[in-house]
């Protein structure tokens, strides 16, 4: 599959919020490899899956969004979070298991919660997360608010029967639902030609009448463009719509993952068109940047990124006698 | 004034409805077929299409959006056609609605209500006529309660929709055109407590659902006899009301459930091993269980009456186990 591109352009958008772009392209490239190395430093444990790669994906779409929308996400969800700007040290002691953890240590990487962001996980059950967020849009729409709900899921997740049954839910009832679909042709490791006859998710979504999009989702200003005029339609109550994010996995599935379905050479030639490094290129290309603006942005995000793994270090451990919370609500209305 | 259980329930619905903007109705054929046991018949002409919704045949997506719609605010009450159906939402009931709360860290609650028909006795075969109930109530997260009389089909509901978590309610489909005695003035019942149904010495009869009835009948059945039965309607499978059937039997001394889902893995079991963790000093005898029996429910009625618990077993097995233990 080729991947849609939109270089050549000139830069649409203002030096300002391009380096905004880039910055949490960066700091979501920078924790990421972090959380690698405490992963293989023991001090983040169970699955940790990594969105390297995919960072102009979460970025562009999350800056379409407001602070009243909703979002629902997968099990590699660190770059949406820190897109939607969930503090880097919650999401940290999140993964150390910390009490100071976004989601209290319940949840760990693979469960990011945020109730001031509406940031509702962290799904991971394939496709799991899609009729949460159709449902989240039909409260939008029976409360009379513009609110829309995003949510993100891999192209894997159009196998499940919970990704078409939600879609022709959203479209017949007209509701405010952005589906993101991260195509990074690989659900795992079988890749998206040997599951599906139909591997076009813009023809998915015209099964169901719903407006869709194919973007090339290594272009972080084209993701943005897509997903701005996508959510205005959504905000506007033309119904849902399907953007399709093509992209790619740079590192393994999880860390469990020798990679035995892909071939070196693609991994290699898909690097070439990294979204953080491409997008750096074009802003020195137009000198909106130099090697020192560069170099002051990975200082920046490197700091953060130290004080969020600092602020989990000195997390602590949530007492064994408080298991039990959490499991029904202390409170009634 | 006498209503059936079904108009007992639509009521319960009616009044939800008014009393609060947040709460709407949604599933399959609730709306213009009037749902397929007919409680919400009326409904959609009373309060529109936007509050009582048909869904297309989508267990999954309709019980998320009721999982998502109650994380956004609103008060859904999702009717599942039967517990069979809802096999097809189990990712959702499971994975989603119970976990949310925990998984968040104590920061997104579900206030959902999933309403679901359940039970055999209508030649409906092996796919429309399990009792799940006792299973679901293994998931910590969700609320599971079963609504036997006619109070608690007009009461339930209401409590449930005040609970800030997941409730399922089970309505055994044989109770729908039952009838019975409501005051005026019912209301919402408390979802917490079991009842004791009959008081009785001798034994006690621990139930719930359509069995409560059947129970009832043994223990007018066995009081001619000179045997005094003890009926105890659970009310609610999780969480189990534990006080109110353990001092039941601390009084009686003898206890025997009566349960429609299967024997292996079931509610029964679960009660039986607190019984003997709770109460073991107490027991004149061991726990004796009446439940359905381990095959798919078969269509043939005689055959669909001979896996079902029944007034005659449920009396002999109170016979020998009070003469075998006294």
């Amino acid at each position: 599959m080729k991947p849609v591109s939109s270089r050549g352009t000139r830069l649409p958008v203002g030096r300002e919020h391009a380096l905004h772009l880039l910055r949490t392209m960066l700091l979501i490239r920078r924790f990421e490899e972090k959380s690698a190395e405490l992963y293989s430093a023991m001090k983040i444990r169970g699955f940790l899956h990594l969105y390297i790669g995919e960072e102009a994906v979460a970025v562009g779409v999350t800056e379409a969004l407001e602070p009243q929308d909703a979002v629902v996400a997968t099990y590699r969800e660190h770059g949406h979070a820190l897109a939607r700007g969930i503090a880097a040290g919650p999401i940290m002691a999140e993964m150390y298991g910390k009490q100071e953890g976004c989601s209290r240590g319940r949840g760990g990487s693979m469960h990011i919660f945020d109730a001031k962001t509406r940031f509702y996980g962290g799904n991971a059950i394939v496709g799991g997360g899609l009729p949460l967020a159709v449902g989240l849009a039909l409260a939008e729409k029976m409360r009379g608010t513009n609110a829309v709900a995003c949510c993100f899921f891999g192209e894997g997740a159009v196998a499940e029967g919970e990704f078409h049954e939600s879609m022709n839910l959203a479209q017949l009832w007209n509701l405010p639902v952005l589906f993101a679909c991260e195509n990074n042709l690989y659900a795992m490791g079988t890749a998206l030609a040997l599951s599906e006859t139909v591997t076009d998710m813009t023809r998915k979504a015209a099964g169901y009448d719903v407006r869709a999009e194919a973007v090339d989702g290594m272009d972080v200003l084209a993701v943005e463009a897509a997903a701005k005029k996508a959510v205005a339609m959504v905000r506007a109550g033309n119904g849902p719509f399907l953007l399709e994010l093509r992209t790619y996995r740079f590192r393994a599935h999880s860390m469990f993952d020798p990679e035995l379905y892909r071939k070196k050479e693609e991994v290699e030639e898909w690097k070439k068109r990294d979204p953080i490094v491409t997008f750096a290129g074009r802003l020195e290309d137009e000198e909106l940047l130099d090697d020192k603006g560069l170099q002051g942005i990975e200082t920046s995000v490197g700091a953060e990124v130290t004080e969020a793994v600092a602020f989990a270090e000195a997390g602590t451990w949530e007492p064994s006698d408080q298991l039990e919370r959490f499991v029904y609500s202390d409170r009634r209305e | 004034m006498e209503v059936t259980y079904r108009e007992a329930m639509r009521e319960a619905i009616r009044e939800a409805l008014q009393k609060d903007d947040r709460v709407f109705l949604m599933g399959e054929d609730v709306g213009r077929y009037g749902g397929c046991f007919a409680v919400s018949k009326g409904l959609l002409e009373e309060f529109g299409p936007e509050r009582i919704r048909d869904t297309p045949l989508s267990e999954a997506a309709f019980v998320g959006a009721g999982i998502g719609a109650a994380l956004g605010g609103m008060r859904p009450i999702v009717e599942i056609m039967t517990v069979n159906f809802s096999l097809l939402a189990l990712d959702q009931i499971v994975n989603n609605a119970a976990t949310y709360l925990h998984m968040s860290g104590g920061q997104f609650h579900v206030p959902l209500v999933i309403r679901m028909a359940t039970g055999g006795g209508k030649q409906l075969a092996a796919q429309h006529s399990h009792s799940l109930e006792g299973w679901y109530a293994h998931i910590p997260g969700i609320k599971i309660v079963t609504p036997a009389t006619i109070e608690d089909a007009r009461g339930m509901l209401a409590t449930a929709l005040a609970d800030p978590d997941p409730v399922l309610i089970f309505e055994n489909s044989t109770l729908y055109n039952r009838k019975g005695q409501l005051a005026p003035e019912a209301g919402a019942v408390d979802i917490e407590r079991a009842r004791v149904h009959r008081a009785g010495r001798d034994v006690s009869l621990l139930t719930y659902g359509a069995s409560l009835f059947k129970s009832l009948d043994a223990a007018a059945a066995l009081a001619e006899e000179g045997i005094e039965a003890e009926v105890i309607d659970l009310r609610t499978l999780r969480p189990l009301d534990d006080e109110t059937f353990i001092g039941s039997v601390t009084r009686t001394h003898r206890a025997v459930i009566v349960d429609e889902g299967w024997r292996s893995g079931s509610i029964s079991a679960e009660i039986s091993a607190r019984l003997m963790e709770k109460a073991f000093y107490e027991l004149d005898g061991p726990v004796e269980r009446i439940c359905s029996a381990e095959v798919p429910m078969p269509y043939a009625s005689h055959l669909e009456q001979a896996a079902l618990p029944n007034v005659e077993r449920i009396v002999s097995t109170v016979r020998n186990v009070v003469r075998t233990h006294g």
